[in-house]
């Protein structure tokens, strides 16, 4: 299933709305690589707030994500965690080091909007 | 010797499971003949009763027209109990009972003391009344000893399952109320932890704490631990997964009030300090969050 990715400016806006398969996964993470390349984009955020479940391998590909923008000098942010899915992965040891997060989409453009002091 | 067994109970009752009285054994004529007895004589048996109650100085916590009130149900339900055989009933006015009377200080002993004297006193007055004929008492005392028994035991544990149900429910409150989770300022949460936490606490002040951060849209949260005399090693796993969770809900957490010893056990079980934000007290916490979401506290100006 295709991941709508929506361009903000120079962010990138991906809202997953429903559980992702593997290869929806790395369908999603190529193609905002691909996104960032040619917008040329300065963040990504990734909307979460519809999985109600996370497990190993979509953290991995999130991770995974957020370290390939950053090769390309983009920043990341994880949006939408519900509280019973955050409880979840910490319990699995699934934290999302290095990748960073926001409430909801409103923070998480507040929070890339302050670093970058943009008006978007 | 036909025995039937008590249809299973549903769950939250952990009623044993008793066989229904031997019916063989006691021939209905003479269990008919036992209830007549108990019913005739009702108005007398009943005060004897109250006066053996008032005699032992039993529940003391009630007046005693609230005694009588009570006794006459106890007697009709417990002779209905004898003569229906079944005991649903009984442990339904049981319970009923204890709900009322648990929260006027009415103990155990008091209940289980005033069953067994009315249990004697039924006892006695089939003593008095078939003393002449011995076998005809033995048959009688056959049929009624062990459906007194049976409703003795039924009294006493429906009692005190009613004073287990009260002691989980206040347990519950005071776990609810232990741990709140407070809003001081725009988008920053205290959460103060006093007593003892075990994981089951540990994990309910964690749910209740990542959904007040969603309610209040928190970007900081203080935790202080100042009144946690100790944790172990699984609670303080606990609070680093806290930490963990609400970062990935975009808040950051300031643990303050540490003391000594649980600040050794931090170390000791090697948790990633560098992943946990920790301040003195909560005094320095709070400051420290207002500094991170840029309010400033300044004086206002003196009037004069």
């Amino acid at each position: 299933m295709e991941v709508p990715i929506l361009k903000q400016g120079e962010f990138l806006i991906a809202t997953i709305q429903a559980a992702l398969s593997d290869a929806d996964l790395e369908h999603l993470r190529l193609a905002l690589v691909q996104r960032v390349v040619r917008f040329r984009s300065r963040a990504v955020i990734v909307d979460v707030t519809a999985m109600d479940v996370m497990d190993s391998f979509a953290s991995r590909t999130l991770r995974e994500i957020a370290l390939m923008i950053r090769l390309r000098g983009a920043e990341t942010v994880i949006v939408g965690i519900q509280p019973e899915v955050a409880f979840a992965m910490v319990q699995l040891g699934l934290t999302l080091e290095g990748v960073g997060t926001a409430l909801d989409l409103e923070e998480g453009l507040a929070y890339l909007n302050q670093k970058f002091k943009n008006i978007n | 010797m036909a025995k039937r067994e008590s249809p299973p109970r549903g769950a939250g009752s952990k009623e044993p499971n008793y066989p229904e009285l031997p019916r063989n054994e006691a021939p209905p004529e003479l269990l008919r003949e036992l209830v007549a007895h108990l019913r005739q004589n009702r108005t007398h048996l009943r005060e004897e009763w109250l006066r053996r109650i008032s005699e032992t100085r039993l529940l003391t916590a009630m007046t005693k027209e609230e005694i009588f009130a009570e006794a006459t149900s106890v007697y009709d339900s417990y002779v209905e109990a004898l003569e229906t055989g079944t005991f649903e009933a009984l442990q339904a006015y049981a319970r009923n009972l204890s709900e009322r009377i648990i929260p006027r200080g009415v103990e155990t002993h008091e209940v289980i003391g005033i069953v067994l004297l009315l249990r004697d006193v039924l006892a006695r007055s089939l003593f008095a009344k078939y003393q002449a004929d011995s076998e005809k008492l033995n048959r009688i005392l056959d049929a009624y000893e062990p459906a007194a028994n049976r409703i003795a035991n039924t009294v006493a544990v429906g009692f005190v399952q009613e004073r287990e149900r009260v002691i989980r429910q206040q347990q519950e409150a005071i776990r609810e109320l232990s741990t709140p989770v407070l809003q001081v300022r725009e988008r920053l949460l205290i959460l103060p932890i006093i007593g003892v936490i075990d994981p089951q606490r540990a994990r309910q002040l964690t749910e209740q704490l990542l959904r007040g951060i969603r309610t209040n849209r928190a970007k900081v949260v203080v935790i202080d631990i100042t009144g946690v005399a100790a944790m172990d090693v699984t609670v303080a796993n606990h609070l680093v997964q806290t930490v963990e969770a609400s970062r990935l809900l975009g808040a950051t957490v300031i643990v303050t009030g540490l003391s000594p010893e649980i600040a050794q056990t931090l170390v000791t079980i090697g948790v990633d300090l560098g992943k946990m934000n920790t301040v003195g007290d909560l005094q320095g916490g709070i400051e420290q969050a207002e500094k991170l979401l840029g309010y400033k506290v300044v004086p206002v100006s003196d009037p004069r």
